[in-house]
């Protein structure tokens, strides 16, 4: 029988980006917000402090600070035919654990998405005719625009302190900036990152084949910093041990550098970790969430109730919890009805590395978030007709790891093992980088997240189901990157280079990314979508699903950027609409 | 929240950092570890059981032997570094097997089991210790039948030869793919050449002296846009850090760290 606690104004379910965001601006008016978090509590000290957070093994490769697979994970399948199975060791997708969440150990690569991505259905019907997207791709116009969200954007890149060069400034070009990026309001908080050797001979060859490169936004904070809310940050060192990692300089923006203290300091805001919420408990009508049900580490139940309830966790704890939950009409591929789980998404790298001879690199020097990049090939930044795909890529020098682990390159046709990989890896760790094209990934009518009907989590629920499978729009953008990169490769002179078209069938078998997406999507219609624009759900108003779960579909770009501004667009809401006049706000 | 940062260790390494950090404008390396001077660190688990470093605690003497030979075929010595086993990678791979992760950690464990796709990964209920106890025993077995002898003994080229056969997957091995023990060893002794020494392998900072890699002191703001310049260390590990074996007297880049802090941590720092 669960204790019945207390009833509070809010709760978060998590405290990682999109919790601390809640929490910071909701406690800041005057609310009392209960954060719940499954994980534990940790902070800059004394968790992530050297020497002891620069352990590779310990981090990167047994994923200290990655969600446990053995509590929790999700089952895998290609398509619908195929019996999914539980993916048992997590490599493909990291989601995170604890305060923060990936918040922590992400790399700082902080975007905003395009005008255009925001309008992927209809801007690409109107240029290329509706034949261009394909009968299943599922793929959308968000419901909102890339200039109702510029306040929230520039609200969240001024929180976390995002380091850059604006290249658009209310439509006025900049020089060293992205001139294909939306109008900003005004000039990023901090000035950009250092250019790696790696990154400078990029924008070289970049330039010389007329593309802009620029450096690339990012969260590793390039000076001591201290927010509107007067929560302060270092500076990075550029110690080349961040994604995966916690950051000892107070240098990387997180949670717990940027929202959460805010929170905190103004006394109502408590934070409960070590809680697994298992259940949103909804009245009799379905109509409104009265409560949360968590279990602590001793097995205990407790009732939280809340008049507005943030669902704050990872993409996939937010759609399994709804579903297991029963808030929304299940999706179902097969009518294409239902709307939890629908226009799943993932993202699309396709990489390269170069390889030198006559030059060193040092590649340990080096920072999460420390590129070169252009967006020439992004969204629809160039003309789509002849290669037959939607959406694109940002293609960038990221200068963000020599750990050896995980970074020994070695050039086409080494053995993997033996004398000769040795030999080769010796000769070339100093002397090769990395490219890569983070490329969008469109929404279609099989990929899609259920409730797993065998296996179980540690608490008793229902895994989450992923079927997801690369549709015709990644795999021609893929080759089409590819062919990007062979040019890089030739205007950079490298001695060779090492390309890697993805083709085949997605698997979970190596790290891509984890810039999972969809599942409880935003839109305009509720027969179709989760939430509409402020992120409040149709059915149920006092509930709120944050977070990537709400993208239709994703852009070519990592998502903190909007996924913080898509935050603060819903605080705002909630704090100047929704709590005088509790209910639909769209 | 920031304010309760352990403020001698940081300091400490602060001084570490602007040691590492001075010997990249090309000056000769005058501070720093020595690296001949490193004691051993055995990890913290072994040293609570007083136990000596480099006791097997789970490899039987057949199992060393094999996993020992195979990771010398994998990572062998040449005249710019030792080889595996010089460099302790098979008692990395046994501490590794004794530890959690070998138990299971982070391993999603329940069933019903069944095989998947490639693309769905790790299916056998197999622990990695049970996994590699089976693959040793069904590997010398093949290699008794095959060439009558074990796989220790054979000569290197037939070592190859099968280990060619395991990463082919074209080894039976019962219940395991013969490719997914070929991979596990791979990944592992990989692992164990260059993870930090605490581990047990690396030993004497062998991987990371073979490719130039610093190490976990690390801070480069100064140094990070001298371009094309190699930047020659001895490498420092994190027991060298937590035993105060990096000498910490370069102040000018000492200072230059200070101005790159948290404003709480400068605040003590500056007043060391």
């Amino acid at each position: 029988m669960a204790t019945k606690l207390k009833p509070v104004d809010a709760l978060t379910i998590g405290v990682g980006w999109t919790g601390g965001i809640v929490a910071a601006e909701l406690t800041k008016a005057g609310y009392h917000v209960v954060g719940l978090e499954r994980g534990e509590y940790r902070n800059t000290a004394p968790d992530f402090e050297v020497p002891q957070v620069h352990d590779e093994l310990s981090y990167a490769v047994r994923l200290k600070l990655v969600q446990d697979a053995a509590v929790e994970t999700v089952t895998f399948r290609n398509d619908a035919g195929q019996t999914a199975l539980p993916i048992r060791y997590l490599i493909g997708f990291l989601p995170g654990n604890g305060l923060g969440g990936a918040g922590v150990h992400w790399n700082g690569m902080t975007w905003r998405f395009l005008p255009w991505d925001f309008e992927t259905r209809s801007r690409s019907v109107a240029r290329y005719g509706a034949q261009m997207l394909g009968e299943d791709c599922t793929s959308r116009d968000w419901g909102i625009t890339y200039g109702e969200l510029e306040p929230f954007y520039d609200r969240f890149e001024y929180q976390a302190g995002i380091a850059g060069k604006a290249g658009n400034i209310k439509g006025g070009i900049r020089p060293g900036g992205n001139p294909f990026e939306g109008p900003r309001s005004r000039e990023y908080p901090n000035p950009p990152m250092k250019v790696s050797y790696a990154g400078s001979l990029y924008r070289e060859a970049a330039k010389s084949l007329g593309y802009h490169p620029f450096i690339m936004p990012s969260a590793n904070v390039t000076r001591a910093y201290t927010n509107p809310d007067g929560a302060s940050f270092g500076a990075c060192v550029y110690c080349g041990y961040c994604e995966r990692f916690g950051c000892e300089m107070y240098a990387k923006a997180s949670p717990q550098l940027a929202v959460l203290p805010v929170a905190l300091k103004t006394g109502r805001y408590e934070l409960r970790t070590g809680v697994n919420v298992v259940k949103i408990n909804l009245s009799r009508s379905r109509r409104r969430a009265i409560s949360v049900t968590y279990v602590d580490g001793a097995g205990r139940e407790f009732e939280q109730p809340a008049d507005m309830i943030f669902v704050t966790a990872f993409v996939f704890n937010n759609v399994r919890l709804l579903l297991v939950s029963g808030i929304g009409t299940p999706y179902d591929p097969a009518t294409g009805s239902g709307v939890v789980g629908r226009n799943y998404a993932y993202q699309l790298n396709t990489s390269a590395t170069y390889f030198f001879a006559d030059k060193v690199f040092n590649p340990f020097m080096g920072a999460g978030a420390m590129g070169i990049v252009f967006d020439d090939f992004n969204g629809d930044n160039f003309d789509h007709s002849v290669p037959g795909f939607i959406g694109g890529a940002d293609i960038y020098v990221n200068s963000n790891t020599g750990r050896p682990i995980q970074y020994h390159p070695v050039p086409k046709g080494t053995p993997g093992w033996g004398l000769a990989w040795k030999k080769a890896v010796t000769k070339w760790y100093n002397r090769a980088f990395n490219a890569n094209a983070q490329g969008g990934v469109q929404a279609y009518r099989g990929n899609y997240l259920d409730l797993d009907p065998t296996y179980r989590d540690a608490y008793g629920l229902p895994l989450l189901r992923m079927t997801f499978d690369w549709g015709p729009h990644e795999l021609k953008q893929s080759q089409y990157m590819n062919d990007i990169h062979a040019t890089l490769g030739k205007a950079l002179s490298a001695s060779s280079m090492l390309l890697k078209p993805v083709t085949g069938h997605y698997t979970t078998q190596i790290y891509q990314s984890t810039h999972n997406t969809g599942g409880a999507i935003m839109g305009t219609n509720p027969r179709t979508s989760v939430v509409n624009k402020y992120l409040q759900s149709w059915d149920v108003p006092n509930l709120f699903v944050l977070g990537a779960s709400s993208f239709p579909q994703n852009p070519g770009y990592n998502p903190i950027g909007t996924v913080g501004a898509l935050a603060y667009h819903t605080t705002d809401a909630v704090l100047k609409r929704y709590v005088k006049n509790p209910g639909p706000m769209a | 929240m920031a304010d309760d940062i352990k403020r001698s260790e940081f300091v400490k390494l602060v001084g570490a950092l602007g040691a590492a950090a001075g010997l990249a404008s090309g000056c000769a390396p005058t501070t720093g570890v020595s690296p001949e001077a490193s004691p051993a660190t055995p990890n913290a688990a072994r040293r609570a059981l007083d136990l000596e470093p480099e006791a097997y605690t789970f490899f039987t003497p057949p199992e060393q032997a094999l996993v020992s030979a195979a990771c010398d075929r994998l990572i062998p010595a040449d005249d710019a570094s030792p080889s595996a086993s010089a460099a302790g990678v098979p008692f990395y791979i046994d501490q590794q097997l004794v530890g959690a992760w070998g138990n299971g950690a982070r391993f999603y464990r329940q069933g019903p089991w069944q095989a998947g796709t490639p693309e769905q990964g790790y299916q056998l209920a197999l622990l990695p210790k049970d996994l590699y106890r089976a693959a040793i025993k069904s590997v010398d077995a093949y290699c008794a039948k095959t060439y009558g002898s074990s796989f220790a003994d054979l000569t290197p080229a037939q070592q190859d030869k099968v280990l060619h056969a395991l990463e082919r997957g074209a080894v039976d091995l019962g219940a395991i793919p013969s490719d997914t023990f070929f991979s596990m060893l791979l990944a592992n002794a990989i692992e164990g050449y260059f993870a930090d020494p605490l581990y047990g392998g690396n030993r004497n900072k062998a991987g990371w002296k073979m490719i130039g890699f610093p190490g976990v002191a690390a801070a480069y703001t100064s140094l990070i846009e001298q371009y094309n310049q190699p930047y020659v260390v001895p490498p420092v590990s994190i027991a060298d850090v937590q035993q105060g074996l990096v000498a910490d007297d370069m102040d000018d880049m000492h200072v230059a760290m200070v101005h790159h802090m948290h404003p709480a941590t400068r605040k003590h720092a500056e007043g060391r």
